[in-house]
């Protein structure tokens, strides 16, 4: 017989409620069965009125995060046996304001991760005819790590900074103009050094790490973040004794 | 964006959406271009595409060859002008997506590396690792930020298209975040959704890839071509339909029955080889090996399993290294949902759907029959896929023809005049219809989920890997009834905040829509080609069936089929030969 385990979902509609409160499920407990099959047995089988949001069930689109007993993680890649007898308390991820239920606001993400310029910034682009640029595999990789990530929220709500402090631009956007900075065919790290250097919450970063630890792909955000405070320092330095000279 | 007006608007943000975006950006910058989609663009169903995206690069390779591969892969359903056009464009398009920053991987002298894969007779390949499309997408999403005229509407659900004075001038949407229902008029609309694995039960295809796009046209009286042709993966993990990428066999990976035998050899597919053979055994085309897959079952070959027979795709032998540099998703993925380690493992595995080679009829540079619409990637049918796509071909058909229809779109765009509709009048009429069609209490109350189980459930049965008259038109009675029922569907969530039960039930509207295309594109092709067989009609008919078949919606009435003959331009009707 399989098990049953029960769910505490969080549930919040602005348009009907001023208060947030925990609705329980009772669900079986399938073998293979992650936590967010659980919330799509919910959907359909129970109350159709549930909010969320998924697509790929495969670890890649990042749609699905939410807080699981108190700690981020991808609903689809985290199995619901393990939290046998249960309850199991699920949560939109923390430090986001909730549109509803298990949605959260992201469109501050996208706005800071413009900022930053994520894309190959070029002096000069070679023309298509010239060819590839070439990257040998050690260049590819020294930025690979912090290309994987898949914008899916889980280090801003680890983040104790960005809890504090939501100006902060945060783990995922630094790892990603990172990821820029360190491609060999990029130019544009002075001008995003001069967007980062504003933001006073990379300074307040005690690399704790937490982004690191919760991050579904080992983008490891924490290490990019230490490794831009290095680098300008070094430049903070530069400028000070070579105040004629550009940061790179 | 206030006056929700646009010169162009893509609907769907994935990698033929984005392409077709930045193409329009480019070309006229004074040009304002909107992409809308029902999710964030970086959500799109590219990022799941893992083994690469072909494109001629090898001074052994040619483009011929290339088209060669596709057309014999296909067939011989493709068009050969469209494919040869496709082949021409694909390295200049990869090299640009190159030079925007994607991360392919490199050879040790730092030039582009490429892979061998399925039906491919050179390698031309190319790859990020095993996560191609998300690098692809990542890439285009994060370049696209960098031009202006490119504006978005994230997490908006298109509803309708509209259609006034002959041309398609622009589309209704629900704001999912407000629940707000609005028009936006665009000079040329451009469709870039994605397939609709999801009319299926078991498929590779996100929870997103419910044909929306493909459904908007055929409403409008746009031809759905070539619906019957569905491709079926051989490499699922069973119970997630999670796919194993083609790049496990391109790398040495071997298909084993419950003998541990490799039984493709018995499948005219060639003799087997300790190291892979381009075009031969494992690296056949996908619908041979799927089919292979059946006829290994009903031999008693399979094993079972909780979720139904399998069988097993072995990479132990490639060791440890190999699979951490060139399979590390694989690893990833058969670890966090299988629970096993292909390392030391074998990993069960078993044909899944996949693609559609159909969808909504365009000419080579992505024009729909209505003027102002088009289409391009997997929504659309060129066609360049045939009757069987192969891949890594999709990827690249996103960049080739999403560059193309953006920069038709965008010319067409430059010489309309001003929308004619009324935008609040449309507004208005598409959200009671919407509230009437499912905000009121109704006597046999149908849930979204029984009706959609039970279409899974016939789809599978009557338009698998293999059909026949009788089973094909059992689905199509239980498709009608399907959709009477659907009429009482009435939704328990009546909020306007990101109402998930709305959305469910207007994409089951779709795939309704577009499950009788299928079926009724299956019934009249009374032959056997490629991934369309058909136990009753077993050889290809060349006479008869070497065309397209055009599906257009017949109100209350059963789909019309049409045919079109296909364009031969070079290569006349051949035999597929793999292996030998």
């Amino acid at each position: 017989m399989v098990s049953k385990i029960t769910l505490e979902v969080f549930r919040y509609r602005p348009d009907q409620e001023t208060q947030p409160s925990f609705d329980s499920y009772e669900v079986p407990c399938e073998k293979d069965w992650v936590i967010l099959d659980a919330l799509n047995y919910i959907k359909d089988q129970i109350d159709g009125t549930l909010s969320y949001r998924w697509s790929c069930r495969m670890g890649v689109c990042g749609s699905c995060g939410m807080m699981v007993n108190g700690e981020p993680v991808l609903t689809c890649a985290t199995f619901l046996n393990k939290f046998l007898p249960g309850p199991v308390k699920i949560e939109p991820l923390e430090h986001f304001p909730v549109v509803r239920d298990l949605i959260i606001e992201m469109s501050d993400f996208i706005g800071k991760l413009q900022k930053v310029k994520p894309w190959i910034v070029r002096k000069e682009e070679k023309s298509l005819e010239d060819g590839e640029y070439i990257q040998t595999p050690e260049q590819l990789g020294d930025y690979k790590q912090y290309s994987m990530c898949i914008n899916c929220m889980l280090c801003y709500s680890a983040c104790p900074v960005y809890g504090l402090e939501p100006e902060f631009v945060g783990p995922a956007v630094i790892a990603l103009a990172q990821r820029y900075n360190l491609d060999s065919r990029d130019q544009g790290k002075g001008e995003r050094e001069e967007i980062l250097s504003q933001d006073d919450g990379i300074w307040q970063c005690t690399f704790v790490g937490e982004c690191s630890e919760v991050c579904p792909e080992n983008v490891d955000p924490a290490g990019a973040i230490q490794r831009y405070k290095v680098a300008a320092t070094n430049n903070w330095w530069k400028s000070l004794l070579m105040p004629w000279g550009k940061s790179e | 964006m206030d006056n929700f007006s646009h010169d162009v608007l893509i609907i769907g943000g994935g990698g033929a959406g984005l392409r077709a975006a930045i193409a329009v950006a480019e070309i006229n910058p004074k040009l304002n271009v909107a992409v809308i989609s029902k999710v964030y663009p970086m959500r799109s169903h590219t990022v799941s595409a893992e083994g690469g995206a072909a494109a001629v690069i090898k001074p052994d390779d040619s483009l011929d060859h290339h088209a060669y591969d596709t057309i014999s892969g296909g067939d011989w359903l493709c068009d050969q002008d469209a494919v040869e056009a496709f082949v021409n464009e694909a390295p200049k398009e990869m090299l640009q997506l190159e030079h925007w920053g994607c991360p392919w991987s490199r050879q040790d002298d730092g030039t582009i590396a490429v892979r061998p894969f399925g039906g491919m007779k050179i390698e031309r390949t190319w790859f990020a690792s095993d996560k191609t499309g998300f690098h692809m997408l990542h890439t285009l999403y994060q370049t696209s930020l960098k031009y202006d005229p490119i504006q978005r509407y994230d997490e908006w659900f298109v509803t309708k298209l509209i259609v006034d004075d002959g041309r398609c001038q622009g589309a209704v949407a629900i704001e999912l975040a407000t629940g707000q229902v609005q028009a936006i008029a665009a000079k040329s609309v451009v469709i870039c959704t994605g397939g609709c694995g999801k009319v299926f039960p078991f498929t590779t295809n996100a929870n997103i890839k419910t044909g929306d796009g493909m459904a908007l046209a055929y409403r409008a009286g746009v031809p759905l071509k070539d619906m019957e042709f569905i491709q079926y993966h051989p490499t699922g993990l069973p119970f997630t339909g999670i796919l194993i990428t083609e790049a496990t066999r391109a790398e040495g990976g071997y298909m084993l029955n419950k003998d541990g035998y490799r039984y493709l050899q018995d499948y005219d597919l060639g003799t087997p080889q300790t190291e892979p053979v381009l075009r031969s055994m494992e690296l056949g085309p996908r619908d041979r090996l799927s089919q292979a897959f059946v006829k290994e079952m009903e031999k008693g070959n399979t094993l079972e399993g909780l979720y139904g027979q399998f069988v097993h795709l072995d990479i132990r032998h490639l060791g440890e290294k190999k699979i951490n540099a060139k399979l590390p998703f694989v690893r990833e993925l058969c670890l966090k949902y299988e629970n096993i380690d292909p390392v030391n493992e074998m990993i069960p595995v078993r044909p899944v759907v996949h693609y559609m080679m159909g969808g909504i009829h365009t000419d080579i540079n992505g024009a729909t029959p209505l003027p102002g619409l088009y289409a391009a990637g997997e929504t659309a049918c060129v066609s360049i896929n045939g009757a069987n796509r192969l891949g890594s071909n999709s990827l690249t058909e996103l960049l080739v023809f999403g560059a193309r229809v953006g920069s038709v779109a965008a010319e067409f765009a430059s010489n309309q005049s001003d929308y004619t509709f009324d935008m609040a009048y449309e507004s208005i009429t598409e959200e009671n219809h919407i509230k009437n069609q499912f905000f009121k209490e109704k006597k046999n109350q149908e849930r979204i989920a029984d009706i959609r189980k039970e279409m899974h459930k016939t789809m599978e049965e009557g338009c698998g890997i293999y059909r026949t008259e009788n089973s094909l038109l059992a689905s199509q009675n239980i498709l009608t009834d399907l959709k009477e029922r659907f009429s009482h569907v009435a939704i328990d969530d009546h909020s306007r905040t990101f109402n998930t039960e709305l959305v469910a039930a207007l994409e089951l509207s779709n795939l309704l829509d577009l499950a009788e295309s299928i079926v009724q594109s299956a019934l009249s092709r009374k032959e056997s080609r490629g991934s369309h067989q058909r136990t009753d009609y077993e050889k290809r008919d060349d006479e008869n069936y070497l065309a397209h078949s055009l599906a257009y919606q017949e109100k209350d009435n059963k789909p019309r089929i049409e045919y079109l003959p296909v364009t031969i331009t070079k290569w006349p009707p051949g035999e597929r030969v793999y292996g030998r």
